[in-house]
């Protein structure tokens, strides 16, 4: 492969010949930017298996009673499928990718701080990956608990829960030292110049993130191997017939896993704060308030934890409490969403792929975040509880927020990662379809829910059959987007016309490098002057 | 940031730490030996506090490092103790 | 320890890896927080329980095994001055004398357990859960699965310190590269810290 650029005599990191060839190239290889595509490429795989199960959930669903599957597989079904999506694609997600690949070089480095340790979080990924699949193949069940593990059946079905709880611990470990390492790179190889308040909304993000991953996945941790511990010694910290509560164990699983929808979206909406002035053109409005919002979701996402337990029998006290805190906590939500729609506002838009991907990002990220004041507010949580409602709502934000924010950013970071351009025709093609098909996969449940089609099921009553129709065609329209927008980027990787350093005139640091990047990112490290900014246009 | 000069803390002041943490540890087996009803729990958990202080101080040069690392230090225990306030407004009300 | 291998990395940092190792021993106070959650929740529900069982432990070995950690938490806090003083042989020895001192808590900790089996008290035991109350399997629940977990980091710290000590005597670890016996100070102070309140909490309820 060649590269345009000045700097010619520099070999680019996809073709570096180090120590070793072949496969351990890259797989004992340190380059924060090859363990990217490391990870990006064993999360495409896992994201394939996860969408084939949600496939064939929908498709069970199309038509009331059994179509394709039994009850007892559907429970499999959903429980590895929430397994695989949550922990394995939208909690990595963007940090493990873009984080990995982007933050040294956004702000001017040569690599993170801990090389090592981050290819060792790779090697715990995969680990854990390994071991949720291994309960799948191996044992006497599927594991069917849903991914909440909720007690006490996790330590009751006789199913073969003990590697997948294992899985996720190791799944854990991977977050960790990924947030770990950022949060030092952060703090000590900034280049000179670049204060804090001149970093780039991306690492601010992840910085963010960082904290979360460090300071909530501990307490899923013991979590689980408490849940372990009681299946296997029966120690009765989470089983009732013991004087243990199960309302504990969901206190502690929601410690860790509201924030751990931070851990999804903040970065996601990082990725969107640097596209959206980019194609506008214009800097960023309220840069600060962004930073403070970001800031203020990490910390008062922790204390809200209780709305996912609202009917499980918790005090009043505490019920209002937490409908409170969730009320709070979307107001730095909407102040990204006002300061993203102002950034356009009197730009000179350029709409690009990842323009439209940020856009779709906004639409579908103010659904779901609607639909979430919605479970937010005591008096609807009760009607719509363990409904095709939630479902909706957290495919919205999860999906619509994760998904079409790293779609965004891959359309966007695409000529830097792989030193060419993508067909931009058959990018929107995919694009389009991709939006159309999740509208109708996932709107539909929004009314199942509200009309009262529990989530869950692998049965329905006749009266739903109108929307589960409507929604499985969507599925179908979805995947055909998706399948669309992965043989586009695939074949452009191979055959796309070159990309110059900075096709969209970004102000980043990341566009000042020849595309793909050399080994150390820089020849020698940048300095950021009093003028400079990430958002200069 | 570079040359960052490290502290080096005398011997002697490790040893004085020491004490102090060992008296407080008897300190706190007399307090529950007592009998304070509810508050002997409370008596040993300020002991422990103010153990754990000498040894975040001292013995892991929290004093003479930047102060950013306190803040943070001071940030995760808010963090955990606003966790564990939260907690109980379900136990306590139930 | 992982974390703090970059040590053989050209672009060494001294800040960083001790910035690292901080963060790292947040993830472990969490972790521990997380058990101490429980615990509070389960004393709050269960106080008169959690007192009787509480008789059971002696509060003489739990006493006996605070001093250990406190003096061997100092020991190795001399040692990283020892080097800074460039005196590699009180170094090594110091490091030496925490390494027997947590062998020793180890120890204890064995003939603790020990006694508690031999009164047919572990967690899910017949004698547990046939003749006690919920508070009193709660409470061993809690107390074999803590110190279970706080050993376990006796033993990781142990291996830390011994992998520190190697380097020192090797002469990789020195004066001006220290990072590797300051954080394996850290941790075991982070495993001091955790005993200083695990201590009163199962030994101390009266
Ligand atoms: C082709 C894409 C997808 C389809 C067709 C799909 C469909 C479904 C369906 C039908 C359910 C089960 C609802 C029920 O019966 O309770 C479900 C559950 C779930 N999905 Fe998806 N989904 C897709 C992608 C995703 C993604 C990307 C994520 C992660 C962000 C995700 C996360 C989840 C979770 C956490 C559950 C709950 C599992 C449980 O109940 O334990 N899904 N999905
Ligand atoms: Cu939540």
């Amino acid at each position: 492969m060649q590269t345009a650029t000045q700097l010619e005599h520099e070999v680019n990191y996809l073709d570096y010949k180090g120590k070793y060839k072949g496969i351990f190239a890259w797989i004992f290889s340190t380059d924060h930017k090859r363990i990217a595509l490391l990870y990006m490429y064993s999360m495409l795989t896992m994201f394939v298996v996860g969408v084939a199960l949600g496939l064939a959930m929908k498709l069970e669903l199309i038509a009331p009673g059994k179509t394709i599957m039994d009850p007892q597989t559907y429970n499999a079904v959903f429980t590895v499928h929430g397994v695989i999506m949550i922990f394995m694609i939208v909690i990595p997600g963007l940090p493990a990718v873009f984080g990995n690949f982007m933050l040294p070089i956004m702000i001017g480095a040569k690599d993170v701080a801990f090389p090592k340790i981050n290819l060792l979080s790779w090697y715990f990924y995969v680990a854990g990956a390994l071991l949720v699949i291994s309960s799948v193949l191996f044992g006497n069940g599927t594991p069917d608990t849903g991914w909440t593990f909720y007690a006490p059946y996790s330590f009751k079905s006789g199913t073969n829960l003990l590697p997948a709880i294992f899985g996720a611990f190791v799944l854990g470990f991977s977050s960790i030292l990924t947030g770990l390492n950022f949060i030092v790179t952060i703090h000590r190889m900034r280049a000179p110049g670049m204060t804090w308040f001149k970093m780039p909304l991306f690492p601010w993000s992840l910085y963010g993130t960082a904290w979360i991953q460090l300071l909530a996945t501990p307490v899923i941790g013991i979590t689980l191997v408490l849940v372990a511990l009681e299946r296997i010694f029966n120690i009765g910290v989470f089983d009732p017939a013991l004087g243990g509560d199960p309302i504990l164990y969901q206190h502690l699983f929601w410690i860790y896993s509201h924030p751990a929808v931070y851990v999804m979206i903040l970065p996601a909406m990082g990725a969107i704060s640097e596209i959206i002035p980019t194609f506008s053109q214009k800097h960023i409005f309220g840069y600060r308030a962004i930073i403070v919002s970001t800031l203020a979701i990490a910390f008062v996402g922790y204390f809200v934890w209780g709305h996912h337990m609202f009917t499980s029998g918790m005090s009043g006290t505490a019920q209002y409490t937490f409908s409170i805190l969730t009320f709070i906590v979307a107001i730095p939500s909407a102040i990204k969403v006002f300061n993203w729609i102002s950034t356009m506002h009197k730009g000179s838009i350029n709409p690009e792929a990842p323009f439209l991907w940020a856009v779709t990002f906004i639409f579908v990220f103010m659904i779901g975040g609607f639909s979430g004041l919605v479970l937010g507010a005591l008096a609807t949580n009760v009607h719509v509880h363990d409904t095709a409602f939630v479902v909706a709502h957290f495919h919205f934000i999860v999906f619509g927020g994760v998904g079409f924010a790293f779609f965004g950013a891959i359309h966007y970071w695409f000529p830097k990662m792989f030193g060419r351009m993508y067909d931009k025709v058959w990018a929107k093609v995919g694009w389009a379809f991709f939006t159309v098909g999740f509208l109708t996969l996932y709107s539909p449940m929004f009314y199942l829910g509200m009309m009262g089609m529990p989530r869950r099921y692998y049965d329905y009553l006749p009266e739903f059959h109108a929307g589960n129709i409507l929604s499985t065609l969507g599925s179908w329209v979805m995947t055909f987007g998706l399948l669309i927008i992965v043989i586009n980027l695939f074949r452009s990787a191979k055959n796309g016309a070159i990309a110059s350093i900075n096709p969209w005139n970004s102000k980043t640091l990341e566009w000042t490098v020849p595309s793909p990047p050399p080994l150390e990112n820089f020849d020698e490290i940048p300095v950021y002057g009093e003028k400079d900014g990430p958002y200069e246009y | 940031m570079e040359n960052e000069k490290h502290h080096i803390v005398p011997y002697k002041v490790y040893i004085y730490i020491l004490v102090a943490l060992i008296a407080m540890t008897f300190m706190s087996i007399g307090i529950t030996k007592i009998n304070l009803g509810e508050y002997s729990v409370l008596g040993a958990m300020i002991f422990a506090t103010l153990k754990s202080i000498l040894v975040l101080s001292w013995f892991m040069h929290l004093k003479f490092d930047q102060p950013f690392l306190r803040i943070m230090v001071g940030f995760v225990a808010l963090l955990f103790f606003a966790v564990i306030f939260i907690t109980f407004l379900d136990y306590y009300f139930r | 320890m992982e974390h703090v291998a970059q040590h053989s990395d050209p672009h060494y940092d001294q800040e960083a890896s001790k910035l690292g190792m901080w963060l790292f021993i947040f993830t472990e106070l969490l972790l521990f927080g997380g058990l101490f959650i429980v615990y509070a929740i389960y004393r709050f529900l269960n106080p008169e329980a959690f007192q009787m069982a509480g008789h059971e432990l002696n509060i003489t070995i739990g006493a006996i095994n605070t001093i250990i950690l406190l003096v061997s938490s100092m020991t190795i806090a001399m040692s990283t001055s020892a080097l800074q003083k460039k005196n590699k042989g009180l170094t090594v020895l110091l490091l030496e004398i925490t390494i027997m001192l947590a062998l020793i808590f180890l120890i204890n900790k064995y003939f603790e357990w020990g006694v508690k089996f031999d009164h047919g008290i572990w967690p899910g035991s017949e004698h547990l859960l046939n003749d006690m109350g919920h508070g009193e399997v709660l409470f061993f629940g809690l107390y074999f699965v803590m110190t279970g977990l706080h050993a376990l980091h006796i033993v990781i710290g142990m291996i830390i310190i011994i992998v520190a000590l190697n380097k020192v005597q090797k002469g990789t670890v020195h004066a001006d590269r220290p990072s590797l016996l300051e954080n394996a100070g850290l941790y075991w102070h982070l495993v001091d810290l955790i005993w200083i309140f695990l201590f009163p909490l199962f030994y101390l309820i009266h």
